[in-house]
């Protein structure tokens, strides 16, 4: 019961940084390849009947970690007071200059809400990617599964590691991967020749570094990211967006599976003593608790999957960025 | 302040703030579905413009509700470890199940309705926001579950072993009588919330521009900031003896009652000071008190002094009176203020009747009334939550033992101006959305993307 509920936990988090990845990347993005205000209205218009659906899969995460790992989601988010406090910031500021531009009035509200969206998408991103490397590491816990510390030291500290350096690094380029394919996938003209482009390169790119860490580090995880670049390159230089997007976001998918699980059956490491960490059965709810969610989660999540996917269907044509002669 | 003061005035800011547009999603979604179907069903084109001109509103309201609403779900474990271990048990599965049940359901759906007007067919379109509608209803009920079992818990049992709190019941959690009395107070406080913000809008276009739409608008939002006000008293009244039930310390506070009384007196306004001395100024309505109570005039209602002994011989030594000043302001200026929107609403809906014009001061004023809603909703929380005080689930938890450990004021205070500097923006940033939207006439030239039509089918 509690590893199924941990698979559905890890789902749920796996759904929200691949749907909401490509949100962010389109935010990353939306400057660079959007010349001008038509171009980047494009943009935004190609994840607006979009993102909030997938926004929601952040609140289910977080819901469905309370719920199966109460002990799990309270250190967590404790120890890490101010980073999610910024992140929750960010994240407000980003939602609402997506939902706000297109209804302003004039082209200096809009270039305020891109400069915002940009800003803020790409502050998100370093900082998600940060928070999962400090995942990967594990947190101060003491032996009450608390982090231990207080102030600036204890919900700072961890930000300004090597793992969280490293996370929001190849955050950001996660993010850019997948919103330029995204972008390639969903557009027409000017936006979609240079989305296109942007991923020949960005996977390109992807291919040498990864594949020269992989080989220096000899981690066969970095490699199997280099090779999966190296498809990526390939397939998008082919045109095949579908399949690019879908390898993009198989890489998402995996990157984060990989995040979650790297401890085994420890959801957060102490780096303290490893006797400390919390445990998949140690910071589980009580079976009753569990029960009701599954009895919830079998009858609702599908539906949920069913409706999302009607929703990308209705919107499923492409957005245009030529400028159309009235 | 200490940091355990500082976390729960940084707690209240940031939900007061979600409670702002929270109840505008609620009654704008509810008001927008019942355009659309009217106009289905009476085929009247001016239904259609006015059901665009609320969903932007609803859409700009939605937007704000949904990034404050993110942030409430991750303060339980940033601010309140130990309550969020302590009721994960019970809290969580309510949490998860809200999203999972309503939230997936309001956000697709919403975006369906917004950019389907011409992709979907017309019934089913209809249909999106009908569901809209019902999510946010159901979001709400599901959440003041939650808040009803911190005032009343219920359907839980404490676990021996661990100390926590053991969900047994989701059904029961549900039904708690807290919340059977709570939810409907909430909804009709929302319809006064939305409906004053229609009549508002329309008042003032009416006087701009005099569109004939707007009147329809205006006329609205007055039918249903009298209808949230009636129905808020009906039930309020009911709430209110349900938490004589289970909190009998609120409401002796709400009244300042430090003697048990039979045949307890309500007083409208009080100077002096409400801290058991005799007032030196002040209205009272005899026996109210007993009657909104216990529902008799001549029922006896127990004084603060009276229950601090008992709880003190059940729980233990310590204070268990809340902030009676706060509780007994509050709790007046809930219906003061609640009722003079309703009042206005009223006198404007009577003096415009049958096409007349109501006097030009009023019209002036009117486009200040939303704010009297919004006040009375927070005042209503503001005593809910204060006056649960000592509290943080009654009888079994303090809030001193709810905040996360190791917690610095430094941080709380980080958070505070944090939230306030950026929710002060996004408040200005709304509010200039709003009457730039406001200002759009009602039937907007034909839409000017005719030219989607003309790309080339999708390949993938
Ligand atoms: C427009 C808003 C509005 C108006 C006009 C009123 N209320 Fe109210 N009231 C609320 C908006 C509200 C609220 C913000 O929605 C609260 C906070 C918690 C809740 O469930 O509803 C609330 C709470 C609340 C509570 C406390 C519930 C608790 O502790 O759980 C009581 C006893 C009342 N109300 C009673 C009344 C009465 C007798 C009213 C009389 C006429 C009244 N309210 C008008
Ligand atoms: C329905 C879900 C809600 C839950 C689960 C909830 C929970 C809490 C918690 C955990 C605290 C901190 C502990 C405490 O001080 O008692 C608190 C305090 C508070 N909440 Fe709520 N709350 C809810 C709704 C609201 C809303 C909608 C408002 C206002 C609009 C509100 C206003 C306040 C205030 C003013 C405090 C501070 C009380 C004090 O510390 O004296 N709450 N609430
Ligand atoms: C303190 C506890 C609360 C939590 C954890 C919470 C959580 C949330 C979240 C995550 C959202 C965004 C949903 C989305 O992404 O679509 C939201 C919106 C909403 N919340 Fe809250 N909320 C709280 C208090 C309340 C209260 C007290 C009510 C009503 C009585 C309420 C009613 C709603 C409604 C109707 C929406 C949808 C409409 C909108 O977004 O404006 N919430 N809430």
């Amino acid at each position: 019961m509690v590893t199924v509920w941990f698979s559905l936990v890890v789902l749920c988090w796996v759904l929200f940084f691949v749907l909401e990845g490509f949100d962010f990347g389109v935010g990353v993005l939306g400057p660079v390849l959007g010349r001008d205000d038509h171009e980047r209205g494009a943009i935004v218009r190609t994840v607006g009947p979009f993102w909030d659906g997938n926004e929601v899969w952040l609140v289910a995460a977080i819901g469905v970690t309370f719920a199966a790992f109460p002990d799990w989601y309270a250190a967590l988010l404790s120890g890490l007071y101010l980073p999610m406090t910024v992140l929750l910031l960010l994240l407000a500021v980003r939602g609402v200059a997506l939902e706000f531009r297109g209804k302003g009035d004039g082209e200096r509200w809009r270039r305020r809400c891109d400069t915002a969206l940009a800003a803020s998408s790409t502050a998100i991103v370093l900082l998600w990617g940060a928070v999962l490397g400090v995942l990967t590491h594990g947190l101060a816990l003491g032996a009450d599964g608390q982090v231990t510390g207080s102030g600036l030291n204890r919900s700072l500290g961890p930000l300004l590691s090597w793992p969280a350096l490293a996370g929001a690094g190849l955050a950001l380029y996660a993010a850019l991967l997948i919103g330029a394919a995204f972008l390639a996938l969903r557009t027409t003209g000017p936006v979609h020749a240079r989305a296109r482009r942007w991923s020949v390169r960005v996977a390109a790119v992807g291919t040498v570094s990864l594949g020269g860490a992989g080989f220096a580090t000899g981690s066969r995880l970095v490699l199997a990211a280099a090779v999966l670049c190296m498809g990526i390159t390939l397939v998008a230089r082919h045109g095949r967006e579908l399949v690019a997007f879908g390898g993009t976001a198989l890489g998402v998918a995996a990157a984060v599976v990989a995040v979650f699980t790297a401890h085994g059956d420890v959801v957060l490491r102490s780096t303290l003593d490893p006797a400390w960490s919390l445990t998949m059965t140690g910071a589980a709810a009580t079976d009753s608790a569990l029960r009701l969610l599954s009895v919830v989660g079998v009858v609702v999540l599908p539906g949920v999957l069913v409706y999302q996917a009607f929703s990308y269907w209705v919107f499923r044509r492409r957005v245009a960025s030529e400028r159309v002669p009235s | 302040m200490d940091v355990l003061d500082l976390t729960r005035l940084q707690f209240a800011v940031v939900t007061i703030y979600h409670y702002f547009f929270v109840p505008l999603s609620i009654s704008l979604a509810a008001t927008a579905a019942g355009l659309q179907l009217t106009w289905l069903r009476t085929g009247d084109d001016k239904y259609r413009d006015l059901t665009k001109f609320v969903g932007k509103l609803l859409i700009v309201t939605f937007a704000v509700g949904v990034v404050t609403g993110l942030v409430q779900e991750f303060q339980f474990g940033m601010g309140w470890s130990s309550f969020a271990r302590f009721y994960g048990d019970v809290f969580g599965p309510t949490l998860a199940i809200e999203g999972m049940l309503a939230f997936f359901l309001e956000a697709t759906f919403l975006a369906l309705w917004y950019f389907g007007w011409d992709r979907l067919p017309r019934k089913v379109h209809a249909a999106t926001i009908v569901v809209v509608a019902l999510g946010t209803v159901m979001s709400a009920f599901i959440i003041l579950a939650a808040n009803s079992f911190m005032q009343n818990p219920v359907a839980y049992t404490l676990d021996p072993v661990t100390g926590r709190a053991r969900l047994d019941d989701f059904g029961a959690l549900l039904l708690n009588k807290v919340n059977l009395a709570a939810f409907p107070h909430t909804l009709a406080g929302a319809l006064m919330a939305g409906g004053s913000l229609l009549l508002a809008i329309g008042v003032w276009r009416l006087r701009a521009a005099g569109e004939a739409g707007f009147r329809t608008l205006a006329r609205l939002g007055a039918w249903l900031t009298v209808a949230g006000g009636a129905l808020t008293a009906l039930t309020g009244d009911h709430l209110g003896k349900v938490i004589t039930e289970v909190q009998p310390m609120k409401m002796a506070a709400a009244e300042a009652l430090y003697a048990t009384t039979t045949g307890a007196p309500f007083s409208v306004f009080a100077l002096g000071s409400p801290d058991g001395g005799e007032p030196f100024l002040s209205v009272e309505i005899p026996k109210l008190l007993s009657i909104l109570a216990a529902g008799s005039p001549g029922a006896t209602v127990q004084g603060l002094d009276d229950l601090q002994a008992q709880y003190a011989a059940q729980y233990g030594p310590g204070s268990y009176i809340p902030m009676v000043p706060v509780a007994f302001w509050t709790f007046r200026l809930m219906i003061g203020i609640g009722m003079l929107a309703a009042a206005v609403a009223a006198y404007y809906l009577w003096s415009t009747r049958k096409g007349r014009r109501t006097h030009p001061l009023v019209l002036r004023f009117l486009p200040l009334i939303p704010i009297l809603p919004a006040a009375a909703n927070t005042f209503g929380w503001i005593f809910t939550e204060t006056a649960r005080q000592p509290w943080l689930a009654f009888g079994i938890s303090r809030v001193a033992d709810g905040i996360s450990p190791g917690l610095t004021r430094g941080e709380v205070l980080a958070s505070l101006i944090g939230f306030a500097v950026v929710y002060g923006i996004l408040a200005v940033v709304w509010l200039r959305l709003v009457r730039h939207l406001s200002r759009q006439p009602l039937a907007p030239a034909p839409a000017a993307e005719p030219a989607a039509e003309k790309i080339p089918a999708p390949v993938y």
